[in-house]
């Protein structure tokens, strides 16, 4: 008998634009934990949909215990041995304990067995739990524990954890990993998706790296530090930077000094003591991996929360963090929020229509409360042939356009107004590789003419190429900034991960 | 071979046609059921539906009492389109209607001895200052507490009804009505003019066209329209936007009370004559049928107050000749809602017929 207990191999699965896993071919060794670390998009979660019947493989062969392993249900993954808790629960909140774990049981099984199942598990692997208590009552941790004794009363074989840690506090990760040494000790292996590299060093025995869809690397944990993974995690991402600092001026614009902000929700992230500065005609690149705060800074920097714990947004020498968006618009500061379909474009309204959602001072667009249709008409029509939107006419549905042109068309909006300050976040998100190079493009092109663009991305290559200065965000906190051109990936890396030396 | 049912796949783009056609697909399953039902009962299904939908407009009377009760329907209709667009369920319109009546019925039973061109625009004014404030408390309610403002608008309905209930028997009982619970009648100034001699349709039409107008015009020409349409679909493109919703809110309950008031006020100071209790056959609830089947759009406001006004006088006539319940008119209205809720689906989606291997 062998001590690999899946073979995964060339798995290879592809979207309509992304091909999300490359050949992937690893082992992961029985008893274990087994870490898939990568980026956000690397393809970690694509990948374990696959191993829990989620998605389909377009090719490739998954082996377990040397047995071809096909499944296309969680139910049938669950069956054979795998199971899997997700980053966001899957409880019922208006149920207790019990019966939420009555209701994830595949099998039959009588009420004395289930009590007696339970008072086995929860013992032997550290996870007290009160099965009386409703869910709404639980915290983030012991929401977590509840899917883990769910899963574990299938004994499964493979535990697959997804960013287990992204909303657990300190403690309770601690606790987290008494139970996972625990499962290990037992016999079972864990697979550990996760982008927080010193996790992996802590618990993880071997580690699987993926960037773009492919394997990278995966050897043992032991002779890896967190540099090292960094590196392996990002790639050297430093080619082609053509970054001109010669237009920006000394001047500050725009300076956030130490912001706090609490949310009293596990699925936000706290604000701690944020502050930065932004030049006339500087990119200021905000980097770092999705849920570390981005969403809830981006709110506070368009005005959409103002209601913040401490600190101040000064632009143009003006205390603007009680403004809401409007009146941020009326000093000519533009925002771009991450999503388009709902957010910064309405998808069931016209192009021309879309187009009010952002008014700016001289735009002109309506008089005493009656909107100009001229006048947006003409706004619209410039925006769709200046920045090349594809569409039928202004007259089209914000829906019926593809995410790319409907992002160069929301962006071209806010440009066409001559902004002083953008703030964009996620400018490139989820569009076709044209449409990506002409908003860059844009971008610079705008910072040039003396705007000041803040740009919130996970897309590092993005922000090398287009920025700066580039800080980081992790769990809330905002690193010091750096010159994009002298920049080191594996610092970046560190902090992208949660380590600051 | 194709399969015998066909699947539901969505559209990628809402269907403009099917938007149009999804009321006329209803009324017509709407005629196709009733038929059924009239059939159950031992009816011949033609002479039934003729009696419900031919006969009581097939006179000049009967016209004129058609714009009687679709008056008070569209008006309603059009001032819940300010709600309905902007995502929130006020359906407590009956309940400011009941205050909207009570407040200008009170200016009326204020001056009953009063002659004066001043009167009945006075308690118009009033009237609709009455339906508004009833329809402002479920949005403080809504804005301030975050409460559903379709339990609270409806509940308000109840005690607007109560209050009246109360000032029929009570304080503004009729001194020489021989204790009937009702009102002084107002004084001939206080009243709605008639348009035509002999017909009981009244200057309320007017007021509504009118009002239907200006509602298409706030609706497709004002920044204050789009603001509504936008925080309708979209709350997060809204708060982007800048927008105020709690402004929105309030003004929408607002207005959409205000024409309630007036719709009140104008059946009391119109047929009427007087305040009692039974001012209104649950127009205010009726409303919110047309307001759907005309698409929340003026003009189909107008034609979905026409059809619903239809079944409440069809209802009469079958009392009348075919000797059944005057509820086989709420019937009607019920399976129109049924079958425009259900024909919704339509416009998002559409039906295929796979084929099989």
């Amino acid at each position: 008998m062998s001590d690999t207990i899946l073979n995964i191999e060339n798995i290879t699965k592809s979207f309509p634009r992304v091909i999300a896993n490359k050949k992937v071919t690893f082992d992961i060794k029985k008893n274990a934990v087994h870490a898939i670390l990568g980026e956000n998009g690397a393809g970690k979660s694509t990948l374990v949909k696959i191993l829990y019947g989620l998605l389909e493989p377009d090719e490739g062969n998954i082996k377990l215990n040397n047995k071809d392993f096909k499944v296309n249900s969680p139910a049938e993954a669950r069956k054979q041995g795998i199971g899997m808790v997700f980053q966001h629960f899957s409880l019922f909140d208006s149920l207790s304990v019990k019966e939420n774990l009555i209701l994830g049981i595949d099998e039959k099984m009588s009420y004395s067995d289930l009590e007696d199942k339970l008072e086995n598990i929860s013992s032997r692997y550290n996870l007290p739990l009160d099965l009386d208590a409703p869910i709404t009552a639980l915290s983030a941790g012991e929401k977590q524990r509840v899917e883990i004794v769910r899963i574990l009363l299938q004994d499964p074989q493979i535990l697959i954890m997804d960013e287990p840690t992204s909303v657990l506090t300190p403690q309770e990760v601690e606790s987290l990993f008494v139970t996972l040494n625990a499962l290990v000790k037992e016999g079972r292996t864990i697979l550990y998706i996760t982008h927080k590299l010193e996790e992996v060093i802590s618990i993880c025995d071997t580690v699987t790296i993926m960037r773009s869809g492919e394997i990278i690397d995966t050897s043992s944990t032991a002779n890896q530090t967190a540099k090292t993974l960094a590196t392996k995690m990002l790639g050297q991402k430093l080619d082609d930077l053509k970054t001109n600092y010669e237009h920006i001026k000394d001047e500050v614009n725009f300076e956030v000094k130490n912001i706090s902000c609490d949310f009293n929700d596990p699925f936000l992230t706290d604000l701690k003591n944020i502050s930065f500065q932004v030049r006339v005609g500087e990119i200021y690149g905000i980097a770092g991996v999705a849920g570390n705060g981005q969403s809830e800074l981006m709110d506070i920097l368009t005005g959409e929360n103002i209601n913040i714990k401490s600190g101040s947004i000064t632009f143009d020498n003006k205390k603007i963090e009680k403004y809401g968006p409007q009146k941020r618009r009326d000093l000519s500061i533009s925002f771009v929020p991450e999503n388009r379909l709902g957010h910064s474009a309405v998808p069931e309204l016209s192009l021309s229509e879309n187009i009010l959602l952002s008014q700016f001072p001289k735009n002109n667009f309506i008089k005493n409360g009656i909107i100009l249709k001229n006048n947006v008409d003409d706004f619209a029509n410039n925006v769709i042939n200046e920045f090349k939107v594809i569409t039928p006419g202004n007259d089209a549905k914000a829906s019926s356009l593809s995410g790319g042109n409907l992002q160069k068309y929301v962006i071209g909006r806010e440009i066409s107004s001559k902004p002083k300050i953008l703030i964009i976040s996620h400018p490139t998100w989820g569009i076709d590789a044209g449409a990506e190079h002409s908003i860059r493009e844009s971008l610079i092109e705008l910072s040039q003419n003396g705007t000041s663009i803040i740009v919130i991305s996970q897309d590092l290559d993005e922000l090398i190429e287009i920025t700066h200065k580039i800080s980081v965000i992790y769990d809330g906190n905002l690193s010091k900034p750096f010159k994009t051109s002298e920049i080191e990936i594996e610092k970046l890396g560190l902090l992208m991960g949660g380590k600051n030396e | 071979m194709n399969s015998l049912f066909p699947s539901i796949v969505s559209r990628s783009q809402s269907s403009g046609l099917m938007n149009f056609f999804v009321p006329i697909i209803s009324i017509v399953l709407t005629l196709i059921t009733g038929s059924i039902i009239f059939v159950l009962l031992g009816f011949d299904p033609v002479y039934a539906l003729y009696t419900f939908f031919i006969s009581p407009i097939s006179s000049t009377y009967g016209i004129s009492e058609l714009f009687v009760k679709a008056t008070p329907l569209a008006l309603i209709a059009i001032g819940l389109s300010y709600c309905f667009k902007n995502n929130i369920y006020n359906i407590g319109a009956e309940g400011q209607l009941t205050m909207g009546a009570i407040f200008g019925g009170g200016i009326g039973i204020l001056f009953h001895d009063t002659n004066a061109f001043w009167l009945l625009p006075l308690m118009i004014f009033v009237g609709a200052i009455g339906g508004a404030l009833w329809g402002l408390i479920p949005a403080i309610l809504k804005t301030k507490f975050n409460t559903n403002e379709i339990l609270t608008s409806l509940m308000l309905v109840y005690v607007a009804l109560f209050i009246l209930d109360y000032l029929v028997v009570g304080p503004w009982k009729d001194p020489f009505g021989y204790s009937f619970p009702k009102s002084r009648p107002f004084s001939e100034s206080g009243r709605m003019p008639l348009l035509f001699d002999g017909l009981r349709v009244h200057f309320g039409l007017i007021i509504t066209l009118f009002l239907i107008f200006v509602s298409w015009f706030i609706f497709s020409k004002t920044i204050f329209g789009f603001q509504l349409k936008v925080s309708g679909y979209s709350p997060k493109a809204a708060r982007y936007a800048g927008f105020n919703q709690t402004t929105l809110v309030f003004f929408a309950f607002a207005i959409c009370g205000a024409f309630a008031g007036i719709a009140g006020l104008a059946e009391v100071s119109g047929p009427i004559g007087l305040l009692y209790r039974d001012i209104s056959p649950n127009y205010g609830f009726t409303a919110i049928i047309v307001a759907f089947l005309g698409r929340l759009h003026p003009i189909g406001i107008i034609f979905a107050s026409l059809v619903i006004a239809l079944t409440y006088l069809g209802a009469e006539d079958a009392q009348l000749f075919l000797q059944i319940p005057s509820a086989v008119g709420f019937i009607f209205q019920g399976l129109v809602l049924f079958y425009l809720l259900g024909a919704e689906l339509l416009i998002n989606y559409k039906l295929t017929y796979k084929k099989l291997l």
